[in-house]
């Protein structure tokens, strides 16, 4: 399977599963998905239960937090991340505050779908990568998965999560993985070992990262897109890299960070969002406050930059291979 | 620029409304012009929106000046049932004047009255099934109050006291009670409309017989959300009543503001093929029955009504509010449709039903019930007194239902400050 396939796979499961699980967004019902993500589930489930949604994200989030209240447990889609801005006071005022503010009494199991990042030449409106925003809202958890298998197990236990999650899906590496070198061929999930995907029910537990290549010389903290980026410079390099991928930003793992990051004294951070305040920010933070005295040179982080995603020139933009393999030989120095 | 030389056009000039009335200004309402209680004619539940396109301009009425219910709208209660909306809207004013006066007294921070608009949300609750899904705005106290909530536990939350089921964790009247069907209160005007048709969409997917109702502000319709909302309601045919509170001021922005001038609240439904009502909101039997008609057609399938309640009101906003900055002190004396709850006693004597010596009865009754109530309510703390009384670390609670690592690091360090600062 594709991650695409992983991700209808999950939401099949669980709709299987759990007659309250209902699909609504731009386009995902008759058509599937811009993306496909959702083809062929209202013909299996019915109208009822995966619909199409008038172009309104704020209504999308907002009638979800209405279904939810109800006892359902909706999976709205946002067709591009960059879109969903107009519905965040619903998502940041409503969705993630719901348990707080009435104690319990009305909870919001909805899990946020929207595709994210760039490397598609998406120009600045399809290509953003807004996890940042989110993580700093208290009641949102945050999940980016890296490969099919993990797609399908993480939105399953997002789907099933008493609690509002956002579930951003790379979409450069919906297809298949993606070292950073646009300018050559990329293999398809098909012919890549990730691409093992059970038919049935599995999960991948919320807050747990993933140690994808083991090393000693330096820990990169990394998801999504910036995974297989982060392995393919490893490889080049000949750095002795040990590779996390975080799978969720909220709740963090921060443990296997830590103890990474403690045996090696190294730690380079790559993310796709625009440095400031971005989520390599709070890694950081978090990374200096448990290891500062495991540091053997100064935390490095490779972000976007902090402009707009320019459409013609988006690999200057994109966090490459040049750029990561360049961090890796500073961090090294010391 | 307009003025450079050469140039012939007309400048342009930039509209902004001011009310009609500002402190100092004597008040008339002479120019409003109503039509006579009786004067709309009911049409079938099952109308199409088509076919109703002069309801958002008229102003359904059903009680005459001298307290007659006439006409189709008349909704031809039993007196039991008149008299049980009195006493809810007389327990409702009761209710706001002692914790008006409890929020002068420094037991607690904040209050919000509802006076003079008593009928919409006591009607209302009385004309929807009682376990019809309510998603209010912060001056729906009467929906708990006519839905016999006890006061004691809306005291408590106005408190943040032992007794407040949300642990002190929200702004007195953001009540919260997923059983007596008044969902979570939130601050940000105008989230709860497309939650509250969400709602309502779901009940109809599972093929449910309740429906969902919510309430907003006039100024509230100026906000994303209400578009949304309507959007969502009309495409599905969601079975929700979606209330406007026209009470004509958002703080301190009149009607105008959120376009009261160019036509009316209720005209909104007009574009999104909803149908839409326009209610005499002081009159308590022309809102209960512009309810019912919108709930029956609600749960016959026949979609969405827009229902807006020209009302007036009469207090501040809240008390952080001081209105005799920006209107007329007197100007709800003149607002012409009166006081609701008089109309309606007014109503129940001339049907022969009731007299002066049963209201003053019950006029005590309801005084009693809250005065007792906030004394019990007070002996578990007010919020001058006993804030913290839930436990600090409550305070980590409910931000997910299992306490995530971080949150628990959080609390543990916050537990360990206060330790050691010996609080």
């Amino acid at each position: 399977m594709n991650m695409i396939q992983a991700i209808n796979s999950a939401m099949d499961v669980c709709m299987e599963r759990d007659d309250g699980v209902t699909v609504l967004g731009e386009d995902v019902g008759y058509f599937g998905g811009v993306f496909r993500a959702t083809a062929g589930l209202q013909k299996k489930y019915g109208k009822n239960r995966v619909f199409d949604a008038p172009i309104n994200e704020c209504g999308i989030i907002g009638v979800s937090i209405g279904m939810a209240a109800y006892g359902l447990r909706p999976v709205p889609e946002i067709q591009f991340a960059d879109y969903i801005y107009p519905g965040m006071d619903q998502l940041i005022s409503e969705a993630a505050r719901l348990r707080y503010r009435s104690a319990g009494d009305f909870t919001c199991p909805i899990t946020v779908r929207s595709p994210f990042g760039g490397g598609i030449f998406g120009g600045q409106t399809h290509s953003q990568s807004p996890e940042g925003i989110f993580t700093h809202v208290s009641g949102l958890k945050t999940v980016i998965p890296s490969n099919p298998y993990d797609a399908k197990g993480l939105l399953i236990a997002a789907i099933e999560d008493p609690d509002p999650v956002l579930f951003f899906e790379p979409k450069r590496i919906y297809n298949g993985p993606f070292d950073g070198h646009y300018d050559r061929p990329v293999q398809p999930w098909s012919k890549h070992d990730s691409s093992e995907v059970p038919e049935g029910y599995y999960n991948v537990p919320l807050g747990k990262a993933a140690v994808v290549r083991a090393g000693e010389a330096v820990t990169v903290l990394c998801y999504g897109t910036m995974v297989h980026v982060a392995l393919g410079v490893a490889q080049e390099s000949g750095v002795d890299a040990e590779i996390i991928d975080l799978r969720t930003l909220v709740p963090l793992d921060i443990e296997t960070i830590a103890a990474s990051v403690e045996k090696t004294g190294r730690c380079v951070i790559v993310h796709e969002a625009t440095r400031t305040s971005g989520f390599g920010a709070e890694l950081s933070a978090q990374v200096q406050e448990r290891c500062f005295h495991h540091l053997e040179a100064p935390i490095e982080r490779v972000t976007g930059w902090d402009t707009p995603y320019p459409h013609s020139l988006e690999w200057a933009y994109f966090p490459g291979p040049v750029r990561l393999g360049q961090a890796l030989k500073r961090v090294m120095k010391d | 620029m307009a003025d450079e030389p050469g140039r012939n056009l007309r400048s342009l000039s930039l509209h902004v409304p001011e009310p009609k009335y500002r402190p100092g200004d004597t008040v008339s309402f002479d120019d409003m012009e109503f039509p006579a209680a009786g004067s709309v004619a009911r049409p079938d539940i099952a109308a199409d929106p088509a076919t109703l396109r002069d309801y958002p301009f008229t102003l359904i009425r059903v009680l005459d000046p001298d307290g007659q219910a006439v006409g189709e709208w008349n909704p031809r209660l039993e007196p039991d049932r008149i008299r049980a909306i009195l006493r809810a809207m007389m327990l409702t004013c009761a209710f706001d004047d002692r914790m008006f006066r409890a929020q002068r007294q420094g037991k607690t921070s904040f209050y919000m009255k509802c006076t003079g608009e008593e009928a919409i949300a006591v009607s209302q609750a009385m004309a929807l099934d009682r376990d019809d899904m309510c998603f209010p705005s912060y001056r729906q106290q009467g929906l708990l109050i006519a839905r016999d909530w006890p006061l004691i536990d809306m005291m408590c939350q106005i408190y943040s006291n032992a007794g407040d089921r949300l642990k002190g964790r929200q702004l007195p009247i953001m009540y919260s009670s997923k059983e007596a069907g008044f969902f979570s209160i939130s601050g940000n005007l105008g989230t709860q409309y497309p939650q509250a048709v969400g709602w309502a969409m779901a009940s109809a997917a599972k093929g449910d017989t309740r429906i969902a109702a919510s309430w907003v502000g006039e100024g509230t319709t100026a906000e994303g959300d209400f578009h949304a909302a309507c959007t969502f309601a009309s495409v599905f045919r969601a079975p929700v009543v979606l209330n406007i509170v026209n009470n004509q001021w958002a703080i301190s922005s009149f009607a105008g503001f959120a376009g009261g001038e160019s036509t009316t609240f209720a005209a909104r439904g007009l574009g999104y093929g909803i149908a839409a009502l326009r209610v005499d909101g002081n009159d308590a039997l022309a809102v209960y029955a512009a309810t019912e008609w919108a709930a029956e057609r609600a749960r016959s399938n026949h979609g969405p009504t827009l229902i807006e309640h020209f009302t007036y009101r009469v207090e501040a906003h809240s008390t952080s509010d001081d209105p005799s900055a920006y209107r007329p002190a007197d100007e709800g004396l003149h607002f012409p449709l009166g006081d609701p709850i008089e109309r309606l006693k007014q109503h129940l004597i001339r049907i022969g039903e009731w007299d002066d010596a049963s209201h003053e009865a019950l006029q005590a009754e309801v005084t009693a019930q809250v005065r007792d109530a906030g004394k019990e309510a007070e002996k578990l703390g007010t919020l001058s007194g006993t804030a913290f009384n839930h436990g600090f670390e409550t305070s980590f609670e409910d931000v997910f239902a299992e306490m995530p690592p971080h949150l628990r690091e959080q609390m543990g360090q916050s537990l360990e400050e206060r330790r050691v600062a010996g609080v």
